[in-house]
């Protein structure tokens, strides 16, 4: 065994991201690590190339137990990361990005010349023929990938971490890349690949681990396993208490808006929806698959390429966020930290950020109002803190989220899209929002909730729209919404 | 074709197109005197902006630089006026006080996490302060070793004089292309101006190369003050008010992008050049208001900006159509 990991442990404030972890990798190997967002496939990777330090357990490499303490050190321990973006300097030459920090020098000074010819030896071990003088930004991104890959081979040799390295890449130089991947596999390297294309998964695996909320699910040989117990092990089945209750079957609902034929190139394929008064529509389908492009479309922070959107009274324009608010839509994004909150402001100015910036800045909310706002957000999500002036980045993952929710609340929207509402929050916290979306379709908003949770999206929704592929590929109501046929619906490869 | 090299082609076209149009109006602009003039003028100026370009690639800026010239005038000054130490004493006093300062703001622009503008900006006014703390008029050098040293120059073809500072300021570019190019510290400096989180990946020890960044820039200025007081046989805490937006100016003209990661050492030399000669230009011609030169340099200032935007637009532009080709 190359690389073994046992019981290995990694705490954040709030949160434990790994949790007695263990993980096998061969020489001669492509090992795939597979997880949803936030499973610890990133935590796992930063462990191993020092960018985290562990809290618990061990890691052996050709039976010598390690501990990186920084990327310099891992790859001279023998652990090579390429990541899906910023790997290497656009602004250098080819061969100053291969040979940064060991160029060959002579009295001192680098020897261009013989760091060109050791640059172009290098590519030929992969079938390469650049011109190693340009600046690397000039090529492609698969290119950039694989001398990405040809630097952390040279510096490191044992151990290759893909993180995502097939993400911007289209088909043919993902098999560009594979081919490369492969011979480094027939020279004995033990590769890690990270990914959330499960085709390509199956294209150029051994073996799989999967990852589910810090903890390891199953490691297994790829060949052994089909599509639909990966998803399984992937999405998992852990019914909760909270979110273990069926949605009433409420009848039809009044229709209230239409979207026909909306898609962005290269983004997401056209599709249709229509949303109902106090109808909750999930959007089901993998990382990757175009759930957040969606979003992202309806609510124009995305332009569409094409299609229209209309409700009861005429077209709508939804060129822009601002535009989507005031044709009554609210959007609570998946990253929380960066899109949903401001860290330096007050639970109360969270609250009434959105409010203030329809009035205009001209007209500001009085004080007396603001506060009157926020304590009765507060009051009716439940929010735990301690008052309304404090700093909004101290609260925990879910109180944050309430207060996002009571941003939207506040503006009363018709149409409130939920990203992921539930990622990054505990239990008790998490079947509250659950229980607050039901309450809020009661009221008569309607809501379309985007999760990687089945058991979520089957706990709220009316209606369950599965995406694969960057496309809407099925639509499930009344009694199909259950895991399995939504399983089926997301592992179902092209009649091809 | 390479668009990296491509503003360094276009300041050396400005410079010969400048430098022809203003022959054909005055012969004499070619002749070994003006060039000998151009270099000797400019020495200081030159000699400040090597240490620039190397902050600019690096991703920063350093807005010390003309106050510590100031400050180097009068403490070099002032110490020949009250001291017996030898000038050449001095300057090695001088050179180590303005690296330390150099290395002192590269330490808190990494250590603090702070913005080199703001840090360096503090360092402008303490430099001007020190110099007017040291005195506030102007305090003549009368030092026989600096008539020596004015005196020193080579006589070309044409009685142009190819004085001993213009010679330094060459020598001064030649060494900033052997750092800027020819080593490890000069790949770690384009490194972090390309982006600091793929560079640190990349291994480059960021705290070690910011503050040798800002190091040579304070020794750079540092000898620059010297070379001042040699011109002008003085040392005055109000001189060079401003240098350090000229030297900027010559570097992006000399085709370094102000964000950092991309130019050439031998453009700069090329941007003050262009910036002597229209100063040149400006002399012969005598019916034109100095403030011209000013005027000029802002065009050419913007339309480097321009070309820079442009070219970053087009090798954008020419990336995305190779990947619809698929090569």
């Amino acid at each position: 065994m190359l690389l073994t990991i046992r019981s290995l442990t990694k705490t954040f404030p709030g949160t434990l991201a790994l949790d007695a972890v263990d993980f096998d990798l061969r020489a001669g190997e492509v090992h795939a690590l597979l997880g949803e967002n936030g499973a610890g496939k990133s935590t796992l990777i930063k462990c191993l190339t020092g960018a985290y330090r562990r809290d618990g357990g061990t890691v052996t490499l050709d039976g010598a137990t390690i501990d990186p303490q920084s990327t310099a050190h891992a790859q001279e321990l023998g652990i090579g990361t390429v990541y899906q973006e910023v790997n290497l300097l656009a602004n250098l030459t080819v061969a100053q990005n291969l040979l940064f920090g060991r160029e060959p020098r002579r009295w001192g000074l680098i020897d261009g010349r013989a760091m060109r010819r050791q640059a172009r030896a290098m590519l030929a071990e992969y079938g390469l023929d650049l011109a190693v003088d340009r600046d690397l930004g000039t090529y492609s991104v698969a290119i950039q990938q694989i001398v990405a890959i040809a630097r952390a081979v040279a510096l490191s040799g044992k151990v290759l971490i893909l993180d995502e390295p097939t993400a911007s890449l289209d088909a043919a130089e993902v098999r560009m890349v594979f081919d490369v991947v492969r011979g480094l596999r027939e020279r004995g390297l033990g590769i890690v690949f990270v990914s959330h294309f499960l085709d390509q998964v199956f294209d150029l695996t051994d073996r799989v681990t999967v990852l589910r909320n810090g903890r390891k699910i199953v490691t297994t040989d790829t060949a052994s396993l089909d599509r639909v117990r990966l998803i399984e092990h992937m999405l998992g089945r852990e019914l909760e208490d909270a979110t273990g209750d069926q949605a009433v079957a409420r009848g039809p609902r009044p229709p209230m808006l239409d979207f026909s034929g909306l898609g962005r190139r290269g983004t997401i394929e056209p599709f249709d929806l229509a949303v109902g008064q106090g109808e909750v529509v999930g959007l089901a389908g993998l990382l990757g698959s175009g759930r957040t492009e969606s979003a992202e479309l309806l609510f124009g922070l995305r332009n569409a390429h094409s299609g229209t959107a209309t409700d009861q009274q005429g077209p709508l324009d939804l060129r822009s966020p601002r535009s989507a608010i005031a044709a009554g839509f609210g959007f609570v994004p998946e990253e929380r930290k960066t899109d949903g909150i401001v860290a330096d402001l007050s639970i109360r100015e969270n609250i009434i950020l959105g409010l203030q910036a329809r009035r205009g800045w001209a007209r500001p909310i009085p004080r007396a109002e603001q506060n009157r706002l926020a304590d009765d957000y507060i009051k009716r999500l439940d929010i735990r803190n301690s008052g309304r002036e404090k700093r909004i980045g101290e609260l925990s993952g879910g109180n944050q989220q309430k207060v996002v929710l009571a941003r939207w609340l506040a503006m009363n929207p018709r149409f409130l899209i939920l990203d992921e509402p539930t990622r990054g929050i505990d239990v008790g916290a998490h079947a509250e929002i659950v229980r607050l979306i039901h309450q809020l379709v009661d009221q008569g908003m309607s809501l379309l909730v985007i999760s990687s949770e089945i058991d979520e999206l089957i706990a709220v929704s009316d209606r369950v729209i599965v995406l694969r592929d960057r496309r809407h590929v099925a639509e499930l109501t009344g009694d199909e919404i259950a895991p399995g046929r939504i399983m089926q619906a997301i592992a179902a490869t092209e009649a091809a | 074709m390479n668009t990296r090299a491509l503003p360094l082609y276009v300041t050396i076209g400005i410079f010969l197109l400048a430098y022809l149009v203003f022959w054909l109006q005055f012969p004499n602009i070619l002749s070994t005197r003006v060039v000998g003039n151009l270099l000797t003028d400019n020495a200081y100026l030159g000699i400040v902006a090597v240490g620039m370009t190397l902050v600019i690639l690096s991703g920063g800026i350093d807005l010390s630089v003309g106050s510590v010239i100031a400050f180097s005038g009068v403490f070099i000054a002032v110490l020949l006026r009250d001291t017996g130490l030898h000038p050449l004493a001095v300057f090695a006093l001088l050179l180590g006080l303005t690296t330390a300062f150099g290395a002192g703001m590269g330490f808190l622009i990494d250590r603090l996490a702070m913005p080199a503008f703001i840090v360096t900006l503090a360092g402008m006014f303490l430099a001007r302060g020190a110099a007017y703390i040291l005195s506030i008029d102007s305090v003549p050098i009368q030092h026989p070793f600096y008539q020596a040293l004015q005196g020193a120059y080579w006589l070309m073809p044409g009685k142009g004089r190819l004085t001993l500072i213009g010679v330094l300021m060459v020598l001064t570019f030649v060494l900033g292309m052997i750092v800027a190019h020819k080593t490890r510290f000069g790949a770690s400096v384009y490194a972090l101006g390309g982006g600091e989180a793929a560079a640190r990946l990349m291994g480059v020890r960021q705290g070690r190369t910011t503050v040798l960044v800002y190091a040579f820039s304070g020794a750079m200025a540092g000898l620059s003050g010297i070379v001042f007081s040699v011109y002008t046989g003085s040392g005055y805490s109000l001189a060079t008010v401003g240098t350090e937006l000229t030297a900027i100016a010559a570097v992006v003209i000399g085709g370094t992008l102000l964000t950092g990661g991309a130019g050439y050492m031998f453009g700069t030399f090329v941007g003050v050049l262009t910036m002597g000669l229209i100063q040149t230009y400006i002399v012969f011609d005598g019916s034109l208001s100095s403030w011209w030169t000013k005027i000029v340099i802002g065009i050419l200032l913007l339309a480097f900006i321009l070309l820079q935007k442009g070219l970053l637009k087009l090798s954008q532009m020419r990336l995305a159509q190779d990947a619809i080709r698929g090569t």
